[in-house]
C-alpha cells in the first residue's frame, strides 16, 4: 500500500525542466532514500510534494486518494506531511521549547490559537521530545543560539512532534559531526515502519546506515531503483554519480 | 463733374480683365444705406478682379459719386464693407490669406454667400483651403430651397472636422428643422461620422497626454528601477531626487538670465547635464553615508530613506523658499503643432517625450551594452556570486544607485518644463514612480516602460470620463487588484496586459 | 488543571507592569485630573490645559503605536497605511460631533455647515444615525475594522509581502485621503469636520470634557497594552513572530499565515480606530490631511523610536517624537523636519531597538560586568525582514 505516489510528474522554470516525467511510489512504514547529484530535483520534488511549487503536469496522490497538488501548504502539513528543509529553519526568535510547541500537532486555526494553552499531557509531549534530540537542558535558550547540529536536531525534534505520517528530510545531516549522524541515522530507523520516511542524502555511509531502498535521480527523473548495492553497481549510475 | 467719375471708372477697369457692373457704382452712391448695402453685397459677391480695390478705396473715402464728391459711408454700412473685403480675401493670391479668410467666414456663413463660395471653389487651386470652402459651402447651402442641394450640403459635411458642424448637423436630422427624409436621413449619417471622427481626435488628444505622462513617470521611475532593481533599496527620496534636477535647472536659469541673457533660449540643454550631476552627487552622499549601511534590510531602508527626503525637502525649503519658483520654457519649446484639426501638440509635452525616449535610451545602453552595466546585472542577480568573480560590489552600488539619482535629477529637467517647481514636488511622484516599479516588476527596465505607458493612458482617459481625482483612485485600485494576481509586477505578462 | 480564560488573560502582563499600570492609572485617572480641575491657575502644580490636551493627544498616538507594534515589532508587516485607520475612526466621531454641533454652526441650519455650503438639501445616507452616539461607537469599532478586514484578506491572500506590502498599504491610505479630499464624498473635503461644539450634550471645551477624554484615552491605552501582552504571550503571538521570521517554515508546520496577519492586521486597525475617535473631540478637528502617507509613516517613527516588538516602547516612541514635535514646532519650526529626517536615518542605523533596547542593552552590560561568567552575547531579537 502506498502513501505517496508521484506518477510523472514535471515541473519547469522558465522551459528548463527541473523534473521530468518523475515517478515514485513510497510504501506505507517505507524508509526510502533518495540520491543524486546536485540539480537533480531532490529539492524541487519535495516542494511539490509540500505544495510549494506546483506541478505542471503529473499526479501527486498522498495515501492513494488524495490529491494534494491543488492543496495549500498548510492543508497539505495537516494531512500529515512533515518537512525538513535542506537549509536548517527553525525559529530563531522563539526559545527551544518554544519552536517545539508550536510545530506540535494541535489545532492550528488562529482562533484557537489566540486561547490555546498547553495542558500537562502536552507538556509532557513536548519535554519526551526534547530529551530525544537532546536538548532538554537548553529548553529556554533562544533557538538562533544554537549550534548548528543543535539546530538541525531541533528541527528534526519539530517534524517528530509534529507527528507525521511521512517524513521528508532533506539532507538532514549535513553539518553534523559523525556521531551526531550515527545518532540521526538510529533515531530514523526507529521511526521507520510507524511513519513513512524520504530522506535525501550525500551522505553515502550515512545511507548504507539506513539500509533502505534506494533512488537515485538524475535530471528530474529517475536512473535506477533498489538497494543501494545494486544502484551503486548499475553503469549508468556510475557514470553520471558515482563515477565522478 | 460726371466726366472725372467715369475716368475713375475707366481708370479701375483698366486693371483687369473683367470689371463691377457700372450700374453697382451708381448704386453706391445711392443716399439710402440699404441701398448702398445692396451694392456692396453685390460687388462682393461678383467677386470681379477689382472688386476689392473699389471697396477698399469706399472704406479710404477715396470713392468719388457722380458728382465728384466723396461717398459718404455710416457705420452699419462700414461693417458691411469690412465683411465683404474678408469675402473677396478669399480670391487674394496668397494661399495663406485665403485660408484665414475661409476661417473667418465659416463662423458666420448665411446663405448669401452661396454664389461667391462657389465660384471661389472653381478658382481654387489649394487643397487645404478647396476642402474648406467646400465645408463652408455646404453650411452656406443647408437652407437652399432646392433639396438636392441641401441633400448634397449633409453629405459634404461629413467629413468634417470643426466640431459645431456635429450640431448643426444633429439638428438637420430632426423633422421640425427639415422637412425631406432623404435629407434628414443624410444629415444623421453624417452627423455619426461627424461625430466618430471627433472621437477618434478626442483620443488621439488624451493618448498624446497619456504619452507625456508616462513619459514623467517613467523619467521617474527609470531611476528606481535601477537602485531598487540592484541592490533592493527602496528609495522614498527619490522623488526628491528629481526637485534637486528641477532645482538644478532652475539655478543653469538663474545664471543664463543674469550672465548670458542672450543665449536664455538654450539653459535647457546646459541644464541637462548639470541636473543630472548635481542629483547623482547627491546620491553618491545617500549611499556612502546611510543607505550602504542598510542592505539586505529593505523596510529599514524605506524608513530611513524616508528620512532624507523630509531633510531634502526641508534644505530646499530653507535655500529656495517655500514658495515655488519661476521657470519659463525656452521659446523654442513654446506653442504646439497642429498635426490634425483640432489637434495642437505643445512642443514642451513633445520635448518631454523625445527626452525621455533619449533617457532609455541611454539606460538601455548602459546597461546592456556595457561593463557597467554588465556588473550591475550581475550584481542584481547574485550579488555573491559577483562579488567572489571579482566584480567590485560596493563600487557598483555606489555607481549604480548613483546612476538612479542622475536619472531622477534628469527627470526633474523635464518635469521643470511642464509642471511647478517647488520644495515639494517630489512627493507628488514617489507614489506613481512606485506604482510603476510595482506594476512593471522589479529591475525590469522594459516592465517600467510598459507599465508607464499603461498608466499614463489609462490615467488621461480615466481622467477624461471621470475626474482626475477618481482616475487617480481608480488607477491605485487597479493596481491593488492587479498585484493581487500578479505579485511579481508585469513584466511577464507583457503580451496580455497589452491587449487587454 | 486549566486555568480560566480570565486568569489567563490578565496574568498574561507581569507583575512590574502591573505595577506600572497602576502607578499611571493613579496620575491618569487621580492626579492629573486633580490637578487640572481643582489646584488654581496661578499654582505652580496645576495641570494647564494644553498640556492635557497634548498629552491626551499623545496617548492616542501610543495606542496607534501599540497598535502598529503589534503588526510590524512581532508580524513583520510594515504598514503605511495605518493613518488611514485612525483617521476613519476619526471621521466615524467626527460625523457624530458635527451632528451635535446643531444649529449652532455658522448657517444655523440644521445640516452640517459644509452641507449647506454645498447646497445639500439633506444628509445622504450613510449619516443615517450618525446624531446617535451609540451608532457612532458601532462605526467606530466596525469601520476601521472592516476596511482592514477587506484589504488585507486580499493583499495576504496574494501573499504581497514586506516593501511590497507597505507601498501598497500607502498608496490605499493616499487614495482613501483623495477620496475625502472630494467635497462629494460628503465628509467636508478639504476642510474636514471641526467647530465642535458638544458630546453628548455637554460642551466640548469645558475642562471636565476634557478630563474625561485624557481620562478615557489613558484608559483605552492601558487596555490596549493589557490585550496586546495577552495577544503576543499567546500561542498567537507566537505564531505572529514565527510567521515574522520563517513564514514558509510555518505554513509547513500547518498553519495558515493568512488568518494570523489577517486577524492581527484587523485588530491593530480596530485599536487605530478607537485611538482615533478619542483624538478628534481632543484635538478639535479631523481632515483628509490625517490620511496622508507622510503621517502614517511617522507611526513607524514612534515605533522604532521606542523599540519594536517591545510593548511599551511604543508608547515611549510616541511620546518621545511628538512631545520633541511640539517643542520644535514651537521654539525653532524650520528645524523640526530635519530632526524627525534624522530621527527616522538615526534610530534605523545606530538604534535598531530603539530606546528599550539601549535600555536592557546597558542593563545587560552592567550585569555582565557584575558576573564573572562571560554570559551569551546579548540577542537581537526581532529584525524584521
Ligand atoms: N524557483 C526556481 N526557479 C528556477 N530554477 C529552479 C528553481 N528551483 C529549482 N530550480 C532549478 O531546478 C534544478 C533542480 O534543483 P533542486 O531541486 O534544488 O536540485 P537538488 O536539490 O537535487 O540539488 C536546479 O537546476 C535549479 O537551478
Ligand atoms: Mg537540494
Amino acid at each position: 500500500m502506498s502513501i505517496l505516489l508521484l506518477h510523472e510528474v514535471t515541473v519547469s522554470f522558465d522551459g528548463f525542466r527541473a523534473l521530468n516525467s518523475l515517478s515514485l511510489d513510497i510504501a506505507v512504514g517505507e524508509l526510502r532514500c533518495i540520491i543524486g547529484p546536485n540539480g537533480a530535483g531532490k529539492t524541487t520534488m519535495m516542494d511539490v510534494i509540500t505544495g510549494k511549487t506546483r506541478a505542471d503536469r503529473g499526479k501527486v496522490m498522498f495515501d492513494q486518494t488524495i490529491d494534494v497538488r491543488r492543496m495549500t501548504e498548510a492543508d497539505i502539513a495537516h494531512l500529515g506531511i512533515g518537512r525538513k528543509f535542506q537549509k536548517p529553519t527553525i525559529f530563531e526568535n522563539l526559545t527551544v521549547f518554544e519552536n517545539l510547541e508550536l510545530a506540535m500537532k494541535m489545532d492550528k486555526r488562529a482562533r484557537v490559537s489566540m486561547f490555546a494553552w498547553l495542558d500537562d499531557s502536552e507538556r509532557d509531549r513536548v519535554s519526551d521530545t526534547l530529551k530525544q534530540i537532546r536538548l532538554d537542558h537548553q529548553a529556554e535558550r533562544q533557538a538562533g543560539l544554537l549550534s548548528h547540529g543543535q539546530k538541525q536536531w531541533l528541527e528534526i525534534g519539530m517534524l517528530l512532534i509534529q507527528d507525521p505520517r511521512l517524513l521528508l528530510l532533506d539532507e538532514p545531516v549535513a553539518g553534523m559531526t559523525d556521531d551526531e549522524t550515527a545518532r540521526t541515522g538510529e533515531l530514523f530507523k526507529s521511526l521507520a515502519g510507524k511513519h513513512s520516511l524520504v530522506v535525501v542524502e550525500h551522505d553515502m555511509a550515512f545511507i548504507e546506515q539506513l539500509g533502505g531502498k534506494v533512488t537515485v535521480l538524475h535530471e528530474g527523473s529517475v536512473l535506477a531503483e533498489g538497494d543501494l548495492a545494486t544502484v551503486q553497481n548499475d553503469a549508468r549510475v556510475i557514470e553520471v554519480y558515482l563515477g565522478r | 463733374m460726371r466726366h472725372i467719375f467715369v475716368t475713375i471708372l475707366v481708370a479701375l477697369s483698366s486693371f483687369a480683365h473683367a470689371a463691377v457692373d457700372t450700374r453697382l457704382l451708381t448704386q453706391l452712391a445711392a443716399e439710402d444705406s440699404d441701398e448702398k448695402i445692396i451694392a456692396i453685397q453685390k460687388i462682393a459677391q461678383s467677386a470681379e478682379p477689382d472688386a476689392k480695390s473699389i471697396l477698399q478705396s469706399l472704406a479710404d473715402g477715396n470713392l468719388n459719386d457722380p458728382d465728384g464728391q466723396p461717398i459718404t459711408i455710416n457705420n452699419r454700412v462700414r461693417r458691411e464693407i469690412d465683411g465683404a473685403l474678408a469675402v473677396l480675401k478669399l480670391f487674394d493670391p496668397s494661399a495663406v490669406v485665403r485660408l484665414n479668410s475661409v476661417k473667418e467666414i465659416s463662423t458666420n456663413v448665411d446663405a448669401s454667400m452661396a454664389p461667391m463660395l462657389r465660384k471661389a471653389i472653381a478658382q481654387e487651386s489649394d487643397v487645404k483651403v478647396k476642402a474648406l470652402l467646400v465645408e463652408v459651402y455646404a453650411l452656406a447651402t443647408l437652407k437652399d430651397p432646392d433639396k438636392d442641394i441641401r441633400l448634397a450640403a449633409v453629405t459634404a459635411l461629413a467629413t468634417s472636422a470643426d466640431p459645431n458642424n456635429k450640431s448643426v448637423l444633429f439638428e438637420m436630422s430632426k423633422p421640425e428643422n427639415e422637412a425631406e427624409t432623404a435629407v434628414r436621413m443624410a444629415a444623421f449619417r453624417s452627423y455619426l461620422q461627424v461625430k466618430q471622427r471627433q472621437t477618434v481626435v478626442e483620443n488621439v488628444g488624451r493618448v498624446f497626454s497619456g504619452l507625456s505622462l508616462a513619459s514623467i513617470l517613467l523619467l521617474a521611475a527609470m531611476g528606481l528601477a535601477i537602485t531598487y532593481g540592484v541592490m533592493g533599496v527602496i528609495n522614498m527620496a527619490h522623488g526628491e531626487l528629481l526637485m534637486i534636477g528641477a532645482y538644478a535647472t532652475f539655478g543653469v536659469q538663474s545664471i543664463f538670465r543674469t550672465f548670458f541673457p542672450a543665449q536664455l533660449d538654450w539653459y535647457v540643454p546646459v541644464a541637462i547635464p548639470v541636473a543630472f550631476l548635481a542629483a547623482a552627487a547627491v546620491g553618491v552622499v545617500l549611499e556612502r553615508t546611510v543607505i550602504r549601511w542598510l542592505y539586505g534590510r529593505p523596510l529599514e531602508t524605506l524608513l530611513a530613506t524616508w528620512g532624507l527626503s523630509l531633510i531634502l525637502i526641508q534644505a530646499a525649503r530653507l535655500i529656495f523658499g517655500a514658495q515655488n519658483v519661476e521657470l519659463a520654457n525656452p521659446s523654442w519649446m513654446t506653442g504646439g503643432v497642429e498635426v490634425m484639426p483640432g489637434i495642437v501638440l505643445p512642443l514642451n509635452r513633445i520635448f518631454i517625450i523625445g527626452f525621455s525616449l533619449f533617457v532609455l535610451t541611454l539606460v538601455w545602453v548602459l546597461m546592456n551594452k556595457t561593463r557597467l552595466g554588465m556588473f550591475v546585472r550581475a550584481v542584481t542577480q547574485n550579488r555573491g556570486m559577483a562579488g567572489c568573480v571579482g566584480v567590485p560590489t560596493a563600487r557598483i552600488d555606489t555607481v549604480a544607485f548613483a546612476l538612479g539619482a542622475g536619472i531622477a535629477g534628469l527627470g526633474g529637467v523635464a518635469l521643470s518644463q511642464i509642471a511647478n517647481v517647488g520644495p515639494d514636488m517630489g512627493q507628488g511622484y514617489i507614489v506613481d514612480s512606485f506604482m510603476v516599479v510595482v506594476l512593471g516588476g522589479v529591475g525590469q527596465l522594459a516592465g517600467a516602460v510598459w507599465a508607464a505607458l499603461g498608466l499614463g493612458v489609462a490615467t488621461k482617459f480615466i481622467e477624461a470620463g471621470a475626474g482626475a481625482v477618481v482616475a487617480k483612485i481608480l488607477v491605485l485600485v487597479f493596481i491593488i487588484i492587479f498585484i493581487q494576481k500578479r505579485p511579481q509586477g508585469l513584466f511577464a505578462l507583457k503580451g496580455r496586459f497589452v491587449e487587454s | 488543571m486549566r486555568r480560566p480564560f480570565i486568569v489567563r488573560f490578565f496574568s498574561a502582563t507581569p507583575k512590574a507592569g502591573w505595577q506600572a499600570l497602576a502607578i499611571f492609572t493613579t496620575f491618569a485617572l487621580l492626579v492629573v485630573p486633580l490637578l487640572h480641575l481643582a489646584v488654581p491657575e496661578t499654582s505652580v502644580f496645576h495641570v494647564s490645559s494644553y498640556a492635557i490636551t497634548l498629552i491626551g493627544k499623545i496617548m492616542c498616538f501610543a495606542i496607534v503605536g501599540v497598535a502598529m507594534d503589534l503588526i510590524w515589532g512581532y508580524a513583520g508587516i510594515l504598514s503605511l497605511g495605518h493613518g488611514l485607520f485612525f483617521a476613519l475612526g476619526g471621521y466615524a466621531f467626527g460625523m457624530y460631533l458635527m451632528r451635535q454641533i446643531g444649529r449652532d454652526g455658522s448657517y444655523q441650519s440644521d445640516l452640517p455647515d459644509f452641507m449647506v455650503f454645498l447646497d445639500w438639501k439633506q444628509l445622504p445616507w450613510y449619516w443615517t444615525g450618525s446624531d446617535s452616539i451609540w451608532w457612532a461607537a458601532v462605526l467606530v469599532l466596525t469601520v476601521p475594522a472592516l476596511v482592514a478586514l477587506v484589504f488585507g484578506f486580499f493583499a495576504f491572500r496574494s501573499r504581497i509581502k514586506g516593501v511590497y506590502f507597505s507601498i501598497i498599504t500607502q498608496a490605499m491610505t493616499f487614495a482613501a485621503m483623495l477620496y475625502f479630499f472630494r467635497n462629494e464624498t460628503g465628509f467636508g473635503g478639504n476642510n474636514g469636520f471641526t467647530d465642535f461644539k458638544r458630546i453628548a450634550g455637554y460642551s466640548i471645551t469645558s475642562p471636565e470634557m476634557r478630563v474625561t477624554l485624557f481620562a478615557l484615552s489613558a484608559a483605552m491605552l492601558m487596555a490596549t497594552l493589557v490585550l496586546c501582552r495577552y495577544v503576543v504571550s499567546s500561542k498567537f503571538g507566537r505564531v505572529l513572530m514565527a510567521i515574522r521570521d520563517a513564514e514558509s517554515r510555518v505554513m509547513f508546520l500547518g498553519y495558515n499565515p493568512l488568518h494570523y496577519k489577517l486577524a492581527a492586521w484587523t485588530l491593530s486597525a480596530f485599536l487605530c480606530g478607537i485611538a482615533g475617535a478619542l483624538y478628534v473631540p481632543q484635538v478639535g478637528i479631523i481632515n483628509p490631511g490625517e490620511m496622508s502617507p507622510a503621517n502614517s509613516i511617522e507611526i513607524a517613527i514612534w515605533v522604532a523610536v521606542g523599540g519594536r516588538a517591545t510593548l511599551v516602547g511604543p508608547v515611549i516612541g510616541a511620546f518621545i517624537v511628538n512631545l520633541s514635535k511640539s517643542f520644535f514646532t514651537q521654539a525653532f519650526p524650520e528645524y523640526w523636519l530635519f530632526f524627525l529626517g534624522a530621527l527616522f536615518v538615526g534610530v534605523t542605523l545606530w538604534l535598531p531597538q530603539g530606546v528599550v533596547g539601549l535600555w536592557s542593552q546597558w542593563r545587560e552590560k552592567r550585569a555582565n560586568a557584575l558576573a564573572i561568567a562571560p554570559a551569551d552575547a546579548a540577542v537581537e531579537p526581532g529584525a524584521a525582514k
